[in-house]
């Protein structure tokens, strides 16, 4: 009975040192949770805190799946400027932020005033080219000899129907009567 | 019956010895698991009726709109100190209480493996609630911060937080010693013939518990710890100033948090699984099914953790992942709910007390499971987060789950443990008033949350009156009627009737058939032999 009785103490307390070793086991669990969320989080991209290069914003309004080309075009209506863009054309994504220049000469002696008005082929293109700014915005007055570089700024909306591969800006400038020293 | 209990009786150890102590000191310094079982139970109910002041001064304030009765920082203080003793002051010392009384008795043991541990197990919980409580009167109050003690709210928190968190660790230590004690001598000390498979279920349910306890309350102490550490010692685990993370906070407390749910859910299965039998007059429907069932549970319960979480910013695919082990979860708890029902099925049915809880638990605990399915769908839960949808959830399946459970197994057990019977009618009108008043607290709370009424928030706009009104109309009739419990037992204990050697007929566990009633305060110091 008592040998009995202490192989049963044996046997509790063999157990009460396995459950307590689980049990500081699992205190260190909880600590060890900490390296693997953050290992988590590195491998799923979720944390910025963990990875702040991550947190660079991903623009997902550019269409990078389609290239529309812009040809730039220019013409003086009856004006003594010379007008014409820098690049004759450039491939744009649909969605993305673009910024191209024209350069206009005043090759008269006096000071002269023009207003470009723009246009678009197919012009239904038109309706999707959205300019946020552009020298077309305001009348241009140019001195005497005077040459300047004008920048457009546009979008294409992703929204473009998806047959046009191109567009066709072209810019033509008017003299604005009775302005800078009346032509 | 009574053969084997004059057996019993004519034992030599038999009559009541309390260790030559009495008074007060029997029970500081008793190793006797009916006595430390008793201890636990009283002071669960203590806790309880502390709990249940706070919840009541939570719906006094809800009562209207508008701020009447309190602040809303200390409101904010009774909301968290309302979960903490509910969780670890009131249903799991209960539990931990019939785990005492019956394990032993139900595997024919003398007593628990290590008495000694038992003892001390228990009496680390008085100064663990002494230190909760103390958090009032400290500078800032107690903490504030919600039962689940976010960061990084919990970082900024005054003294009483620092109290709070040692509180939690002596409580963690009482339940891991505790269940340490359950395993050892639930696998150990068994009667000869008593195998694992023909255990009550009660056994099994808390043997499984216990494992939970042992994987789950450690984690819980370390979360704790890194709080303690990034309030006081320069870390910055949950710090975001010095890189640490307050989401990190909320998986690690949930890890433990969601076994928690099942720690306290899962001994209540088992009472209710020796109290349905004994009434139906019929053995347990599918017994194998419901050990595999409660194993299944307790493991899914460890992998579903962060289904309290989907509003953090988690991928998709850790939204489905936890969605589908969550939904996975109602597949081992249906076989539960269908196996009771088959139980009661073609039973010889009696509507004593302890069934009509036991049936009350099975009716409202269900109705918690599918608004926890409900909850546990993605799209859903981000709408339901945080409002009163998931308070009335989780204290259908608290309160009307476990709560239940645990009056269903005091008025089962009563006669075996004192010898006497409760007032019969007084415990029908007990569980009728229970019944009627915790669904007009807690139904209604569905609607509020269902309409956007946020949980923690001492004031709210006018539209949501009236249910508030009905809903704590309802919680001042459920506090009351829980004074009639207290009143039951005391009688019954006082002045009871004498209990029969076997009050139910349809009870067969070795407490009912190898004991006599009440059961002698030294049981099977010889091991009983089974068939």
């Amino acid at each position: 009975m008592t040998a009995a009785n202490e192989a049963l103490a044996r046997d509790n307390r063999r157990l009460l040192v396995r459950l307590a070793v689980v049990a500081a086991a699992m205190f260190g669990f909880g600590f060890a949770l900490v390296p693997f969320y953050r290992a988590i989080c590195e491998a799923l991209g979720i944390n910025y805190f963990v990875k702040p290069e991550a947190a660079a914003p991903v623009n997902t309004q550019v269409d990078v799946s389609r290239t529309v080309t812009i040809e730039l075009d220019a013409n003086a209506h009856n004006l003594p400027w010379r007008f014409r863009p820098l690049v004759n054309h450039v491939s744009v994504h649909p969605g993305a932020l673009v910024t191209v220049e024209y350069e206009v000469a005043n090759v008269r002696d006096r000071p002269v005033t023009g207003q470009a008005v723009p246009s678009f082929a197919p012009r239904i293109a038109g309706q999707h080219f959205k300019k946020l700014d552009c020298f077309c915005f305001t009348q241009q007055t140019l001195a005497a000899g005077e040459t300047r570089r004008m920048p457009v700024t546009f979008v294409v909306d992703p929204q473009l129907p998806a047959d046009i591969r191109s567009i066709a800006l072209s810019y033509t400038f008017f003299e604005v009567a009775g302005k800078g020293g009346g032509g | 019956m009574s053969a084997v209990a004059d057996h019993v009786h004519g034992h030599g150890h038999a009559h009541d010895h309390h260790g030559g102590y009495r008074g007060v000191m029997r029970w500081i310094t008793t190793t006797n698991h009916k006595d430390i079982g008793t201890l636990y139970l009283w002071f669960s109910f203590v806790m309880f009726m502390v709990g249940g002041v706070m919840a009541l001064v939570i719906r006094a304030e809800l009562f209207s709109p508008g701020l009447q009765v309190v602040d809303p920082d200390f409101f904010n203080q009774m909301t968290t100190m309302h979960g903490l003793i509910m969780v670890f002051g009131a249903i799991m010392p209960a539990f931990v209480g019939f785990a005492n009384w019956q394990i032993p008795m139900m595997i024919g043991a003398p007593d628990m493996a290590f008495a000694r541990l038992n003892n001390w197990s228990f009496w680390l919980l008085p100064f663990a609630a002494l230190l909760l409580i103390l958090s009032f009167f400290v500078p800032g109050g107690a903490p504030g911060v919600g039962w689940t003690l976010y960061a990084p709210l919990t970082v900024q928190m005054g003294i009483g937080m620092d109290l709070t968190i040692f509180a939690i660790h002596i409580l963690g230590m009482s339940s891991i010693l505790g269940s340490i004690n359950i395993i050892t001598t639930i696998l150990n000390m068994r009667a000869p013939g008593m195998t694992l498979m023909k255990m009550p279920l009660f056994c099994w349910t808390w043997l499984i518990t216990a494992y939970l306890l042992v994987a789950a309350m450690p984690v819980l102490a370390g979360a704790v710890t890194m709080t303690l550490t990034d309030r006081h010692f320069g870390t910055t685990f949950f710090n975001a100033a010095g890189g640490g993370d307050p989401v990190l906070y909320q998986h690690i407390f949930w890890f433990f948090g969601h076994p928690e749910v099942y720690i306290i859910a899962l001994p209540a299965f088992g009472v209710i699984s020796q109290v349905i039998p004994a009434f139906s007059r019929k053995p347990l429907f599918g017994y194998a099914s419901m050990v595999y069932a409660t194993a299944a549970i307790a493991i899914l319960s460890f992998i579903v953790w962060a289904h309290h979480m989907y509003t953090v910013g988690m991928p998709v695919t850790g939204q489905l992942f936890f969605m589908y082990a969550t939904t996975l979860i109602a597949v081992p708890t249906g076989v539960k709910v269908f196996n009771w029902v088959a139980t009661m099925w073609r039973g010889s049915l009696t509507f004593e007390t302890p069934m009509l809880f036991a049936i009350g638990f099975l009716f409202l605990f269900t109705m918690g499971g599918f608004t926890g399915l409900v909850l546990s769908l993605v799209p859903i839960d981000i709408q339901l987060h945080d409002t009163y949808y998931v308070v009335a959830h989780f204290h259908y399946v608290m309160v009307a789950g476990a709560l239940f459970a645990a009056f269903a197994g005091v008025y089962f057990w009563l006669p075996k443990w004192t010898g006497r019977m409760y007032d019969e009618t007084l415990g029908k009108w007990h569980f009728w008033l229970s019944m009627i008043f915790f669904n007009i607290t807690f139904f209604v709370q569905h609607f509020l949350g269902l309409a956007g009424m946020p949980r923690r928030i001492p004031d709210y706009p006018l539209m949501f009156e009236t249910w508030n009104k009905i809903s704590s109309i309802g919680a001042f009739g459920f506090g009351l009627s829980q004074l009639l419990f207290l009143y039951i037992v005391l009688k019954a204990i006082r002045s009871g009737e004498k209990a029969p050697e076997k009050p139910w007929e349809g009870a067969d566990s070795l407490e009912w058939t190898h004991l006599p009633t009440p059961a002698p305060y030294h049981s099977f110091e010889t091991a009983p032999v089974l068939k």
